[in-house]
């Protein structure tokens, strides 16, 4: 079989594309909330001063916000582990169950 | 110059070369010379990718930026620390899957074509040359102010030191020299950072609260906007944020390991490293304003370059001065290193190798080259950091950042995932982020100034010093229209089924 239609073939197995809508159901909006949790803070300090208002003692709003984005970092790299761990599963699942034949692609797996 | 600062420094080279001698015994064919042969652990390569962000200028930069400037010093860290994740999320799995040596690799395994190869090497070569210039002239200042040899002497010691690891060691001796940098720059650290720490009595609150006191800008020290203020603060974040995952000698890191699952757990564990690194250097640079003092800093050097060694001598007197001094040095090598050898698999893997030799050069050819390539990398960028070292060219890093965001990173996530991207759309993206950002730069503020602080004289056209929020946006919307306005019909099935290709080669490895 030509190698690149092998390709195409897994590409549209249900596996395959529950694996991809899985990954980017994910993926999308963290990345989206990671982008806008870090340039809240350099747009906040940019254009007011709301940030410099102390929090506890002489640590303000904008030191807090700046060791939150560690915390978000700690928290979002723990989340993308677990659920890279689940993608794996996935991944394992479609190359066992590979399709050689050419009618294995229509392959229903149901759930 | 002082004797332990010197019998420290030269343990460093011994101990660099030994590891070189050792890598060379195993850098015989061409897959160990650019990758290490793919066998190190998530560990290994983790360190080693938060060693090539703990730069001498990021590490002796950012404590001196907190120490002088308080809560400005925190952007450069900050967007560094968050940019790993956008490398985590979008980059690392599907560039290891793909990728071989090179970033052009990656690229070509979806669009074979010689002028794709070319471009990507072309913008690994600029961005490489950029980033080392910055690292060569920051390395030259601070050699003499760590160690007293003159800025060329400095500059020939470490020319000579990154060519002799790449030359013989190749990606085994690069990397091991910056895992074992990182080890002592962290260890370094978190001592001093206890020390610190102790002089407050274990109290966050105090820290802060004589910091205030210390610095001669009272209120204004905690506020932000000292350094950075209007859209150029923005500017040069989104540069830091989106720029680590298109830096070409960060990225051939992950071929470094055997597959995409050892690539998740290096840019976890570099994630870890750096953010600890960063908090105990922001607590560095806030003991150094109360400990040494903002009059001692500036007077030891105007930019702050000297707060950490100062820090150390303070603390931990002349042996602790030393040591970081030494450790300094030592990062300084290993960060030029990672650079030759991307600069040097861009030009013997894809301009040789790929290119001319249509991808069919022997192994002994390959290696041959990649020395070659690796001595005049070396020797070019040398030569011109001589000829550059009174220009302030204090932005030529983040240059690189942006560079890499603007030229490289459009082409890579419409490669991995925009399935009607096409030849045309990846090659107008990367030449017009490319010069884009070149040509922005050259208008800007950095290299016009009305007062002569800058290169030339005069009216800056183009006026945000980080070009970031304009380049970046060119890179991306000139890989869209050269895709969608070369659109034919007629061959989109092949296509199709290529894009078919990459998609299952990014989610399930190479093999599937």
């Amino acid at each position: 079989m030509d190698d690149n239609k092998k390709y195409s073939q897994i590409v549209q197995t249900v596996e395959f594309q529950q694996l991809l809508k899985a990954k980017k159901r994910f993926i999308v909006p963290a990345i989206i909330f990671i982008a806008a949790f870090f340039i809240f803070l350099p747009i906040m300090t940019t254009y007011s001063t709301v940030l410099n208002k102390p929090l506890i003692g002489p640590i303000t709003w904008a030191w807090f916000l700046a060791f939150l984005q560690f915390i978000m970092t700690w928290t979002m790299a723990g989340l993308y582990s677990n659920k890279a761990a689940k993608f794996d599963h996935l991944s394992d699942q479609i190359k066992t169950k590979r399709p050689g034949k050419h009618d294995g692609a229509k392959e229903v797996n149901d759930l | 110059m002082n004797g332990t600062a010197f019998s420290l420094f030269l343990l460093i080279v011994i101990a660099t070369l030994f590891i070189t001698y050792f890598a060379a015994k195993r850098t015989k064919n061409a897959n160990q010379f650019y990758t290490a042969g793919g066998g190190l652990t998530g560990w290994q390569n983790g360190l080693a990718i938060s060693g090539d962000f703990m730069s001498a200028s990021s590490f002796l930069g950012i404590v001196g930026g907190v120490a002088l400037t308080g809560f400005d010093g925190l952007y450069l860290l900050l967007g560094a620390l968050v940019s790993y994740l956008v490398v985590m999320y979008l980059v690392a799995e599907p560039l290891r899957n793909l990728g071989k040596y090179t970033l052009a690799d990656m690229i070509t395994a979806r669009f074979d074509r010689k002028k794709v190869r070319g471009f990507a090497a072309l913008n690994t070569l600029t961005i490489s040359i950029f980033y080392m210039l910055a690292q060569l002239v920051g390395a030259g200042v601070l050699i003499k102010l760590l160690l007293g040899f003159e800025f060329t002497t400095s500059l020939i010691i470490v020319g000579v030191l990154m060519t002799v690891y790449v030359l013989f060691g190749g990606m085994t001796a690069t990397s091991w020299v910056q895992i074992i940098k990182a080890g002592l720059l962290i260890a370094g650290t978190f001592v001093l950072f206890i020390l610190v720490l102790s002089k407050f009595n274990f109290n966050i609150m105090t820290i802060f609260e004589q910091a205030k006191q210390a610095s001669p800008l009272g209120d204004a020290f905690l506020n932000p906007g000292l350094r950075h203020s209007g859209l150029d603060a923005i500017s040069l974040n989104i540069g830091l944020l989106l720029g680590a995952a298109g830096l070409p000698h960060v990225l051939i890191r992950f071929f470094t390991v055997q597959d995409a699952k050892v690539a998740r757990k290096s840019v976890t564990v570099a994630t870890w490293v750096i953010s600890i690194f960063y908090v105990m250097a922001i607590f560095l640079g806030l003991g150094a304003t109360v400990l040494v003092g903002t009059g001692t800093i500036i007077d030891a050097n105007p930019a702050g370059n000297m707060t950490a060694p100062l820090l150390a001598k303070t603390l931990g007197g002349n042996f602790m001065f030393a040591f970081i001094s030494a450790v300094a040095f030592a990062t300084i090598l290993a960060v030029v290193a990672g650079i030759v050898l991307s600069g040097a698999s861009a030009f013997a893997h894809d301009f040789y190798n790929e290119i001319l030799r249509g991808g069919k050069a022997t192994e002994k050819e390959q290696v041959r080259a990649a020395r070659i390539a690796a001595i005049s990398v070396s020797v070019i960028s040398i030569i011109i950091a001589l000829f550059v070292k009174d220009l302030n060219v204090a932005f030529l890093g983040a240059l690189a950042l942006t560079l890499a965001a603007s030229a490289n990173l459009p082409v890579i996530l419409y490669t991995i995932y925009w399935r009607k991207f096409n030849t045309t759309g990846a090659v107008t993206s990367m030449i017009v982020g490319l010069f884009g950002t070149i040509i922005l730069v050259f208008l800007s503020p950095n290299v016009w100034d009305p007062e002569g602080h800058a290169i030339f004289v005069g009216k800056a056209l183009f006026p945000l010093s980080s070009p970031g929020i304009v380049s970046i946006p060119l890179g991306f919307i000139a890989g869209y229209l050269g895709t969608v306005l070369s659109r034919k019909k007629d061959d989109s099935k092949a296509r199709n089924e290529a894009y078919d290709k990459i998609l299952v080669q990014s989610n399930l490895g190479k093999d599937a």
